[in-house]
């Protein structure tokens, strides 16, 4: 079974792409080759600015069922209206009405078993790509990039997880910001999740949000505090009473910003940080167990 | 009324921390926070909280273990995975990964799952140095975002109309997704605040291709400009080709952290400096163009 580890944070902004694509360098550059970066910021997938010369291996399209109501069949019964808890589906009798609104169907198929008359079938509807890419061969990146239009970014992200992950020996995934649905998709079955925050007002109140989140699904975690130096000291005090691991820090710089900015954070790389990434890969891996 | 939603794309490109500044300097104006899985707009508005209301939320199933006979039907039918055998024996739904569409509740020949409305979102109406501001509380890991960002913008709203308010600034979430969906619709014009790096050119891309589908006018601020020049560049180019109207370009300066540390906007920590007199001219371009429509309309 290979390692899962999450990149989450509540803030959006504070790093944790950075850390993320960092991660997968380090760990390939230090541990193993068999490396697999899942983007599942399925909104804004970014992961892949930052590896130009990755190679393209398949490409394809996420669906989501979406019912259709066959008017000839329907006897207006109304019965997949009352099992609809989301309100998609209209039916007016008096007119001979019948149909399902995709902007609001969760696909959860209960009006295909509400229905008597086997006038509902269900079509796949596109709600974005599922790209896979390679570094070497060994390594993989695996994007998930949600349709413009689209409310589906969790059943995205659930499809994306469900890839075949190519022998993988650990698997990094890149979470969206907030601590709503699709962090939880994120990072249900990661083995630890590392939290990327900055030490300011908003850093440190959206990392509360996460962390109430985490304890509530019973996830180990730590936290790399990104652009140490700015803000104040808030953020350590509320690490230290919560017992909450540092495990690891990066100062910040702007001139580091900038590189980050033109999508180049894997060619200038500068020795402090590698030697913190080196430090944090161990300090994971201890903890999570995996010595391969 | 008007109502102004920020937006990005990207996360922690300034949104708040402009819609904060615009706050200070607005007139005839109530304020939404409608990124509601982080909300920290509170944070510099301090605002006391005049009504709390709760958001009746999704279902969640729950398993009967006395009842249930271990059939494994619901497991069939369910299309979440919610629904797993314990390492203990017998049946359990995981509340994280139920949708509440009740099929379980419906299928279960023994009777033996109900649902029960998940409660922990809540919605507040408070009052601020700078006028009323409507935010939410999200509980942790839930699933109605949207629902929760319809619901506050709505109350926004109905305050507007009912103190004849001309504007609504609303502090919009990241990403392009339901959230995002829920801000947009129905709003008059998005300001994009958007930083010079490809991750943010990408990401403000996605979100200006969404927007134009609802037809909403859109301006755009460029945040910590100096971080990349040449990206700045890069993005001026992109606006100018899909004529979006470019506000200002507001340098990187520590002295809007400082502010923050403080709980105070830009505007009120150093008023008379550049980055104010740019949040001024903001508000300004907003406004102007606002009121040109207010008159023509009378």
């Amino acid at each position: 079974m290979p390692v899962k580890i999450a990149i989450a944070s509540g803030k959006g902004g504070t790093g944790k792409t950075t850390v993320a694509v960092n991660l997968f360098h380090f760990i390939r550059q230090f541990r193993t080759n068999h490396v697999l970066l899942v983007d599942c910021d399925v909104e804004e997938p970014n992961d892949l600015i930052f590896f130009p010369d990755a190679t393209p291996v398949d490409e394809k399209d996420a669906n989501q069922l979406i019912p259709e109501i066959n008017t000839d069949k329907c006897t207006f019964c109304r019965r997949c209206v009352e099992y609809c808890e989301f309100n998609a589906i209209v039916v007016i009798p008096l007119v001979q009405f019948a149909e399902i609104n995709p902007g609001l169907c969760h696909s959860c198929g209960a009006c295909l078993v509400a229905c008597r008359d086997e006038a509902i079938t269900e079509k796949p509807y596109s709600i974005g790509k599922i790209r896979s890419h390679t570094i070497d061969g060994k390594a993989h990146l695996l994007v998930g990039s949600l349709k413009i239009g689209s409310a589906m970014q969790t059943l995205l992200i659930k499809t994306l997880k469900k890839q075949p992950v190519n022998e993988a020996e650990i698997i990094l995934y890149d979470s969206p910001p907030g601590t709503s649905c699709p962090v939880v998709t994120t990072t249900a079955d990661a083995d630890y999740v590392i939290l990327v925050t900055e030490p300011t007002p908003f850093g440190l109140n959206d990392l509360k949000l996460t962390v109430d989140l985490l304890r509530e699904l019973g996830k180990s975690f730590g936290v790399i505090v990104n652009k140490a130096g700015l803000g104040n000291r808030d953020l350590y005090d509320y690490l230290d009473k919560e017992n909450i691991e540092i495990i690891g820090e990066i100062p910040f710089n702007k001139a580091y910003a900038s590189v980050y900015a033109r999508g180049a954070l894997l060619k200038q790389i500068p020795k402090e940080i590698e030697d913190l990434y080196q430090n944090i890969i161990i300090e994971i891996i201890e903890k999570t167990g995996h010595y391969a | 009324m008007h109502e102004i939603t920020l937006l990005s794309g990207k996360g922690g490109t300034g949104k708040t921390t402009i819609a904060a500044a615009l706050a200070s300097v607005a007139r005839d104006a109530v304020f939404c926070d409608a990124d509601v899985d982080a909300a920290d707009l509170h944070l510099i508005l301090k605002p006391d909280i005049l009504e709390e209301h709760r958001l009746e939320s999704n279902w969640v199933a729950i398993i009967d273990d006395e009842l249930c006979t271990h059939c494994s039907l619901c497991v069939e039918y369910c299309r979440f995975d919610a629904i797993h055998y314990k390492p203990s024996g017998g049946l359990e739904i995981n509340p994280f990964d139920c949708e509440g569409c009740r099929l379980c509740e419906r299928i279960c020949p023994e009777q033996a799952i109900r649902s029960e409305r998940n409660n922990n979102n809540f919605w507040y109406v408070s009052n601020s140095r700078f006028g009323t501001l409507v935010h939410a509380k999200m509980g942790a890991g839930e699933q109605n975002s949207g629902k929760l960002v319809t619901e506050v913008r709505k109350k926004t709203r109905e305050i507007a109309q009912n103190t004849g308010a001309k504007f609504i600034i609303t502090d919009g979430p990241p990403g392009i997704g339901c959230p995002v969906i829920s801000a947009l619709t129905g709003t008059h014009k998005v300001l994009m605040v958007i930083e010079p790096t490809k991750s943010g050119l990408h990401d403000a891309g996605r979100l200006i291709e969404l927007a134009g589908n609802f037809n909403i006018d859109i301006f755009a601020v460029i945040n910590k400009y100096d971080i990349n020049d040449q990206v700045t560049g890069e993005i001026e180019k992109y606006l100018h080709e899909n004529s979006i109207p470019l506000l200002v370009k507001i340098p990187f300066d520590t002295v809007m952290v400082e502010a923050m540390l403080q709980a105070k906007t830009i505007v009120e920590y150093q008023p008379y400096s550049n980055i104010s007199k740019m949040i001024h001219q903001i508000w300004e371009s907003i406004a102007e163009t606002e009121y040109t429509e207010v008159e023509k309309v009378k």
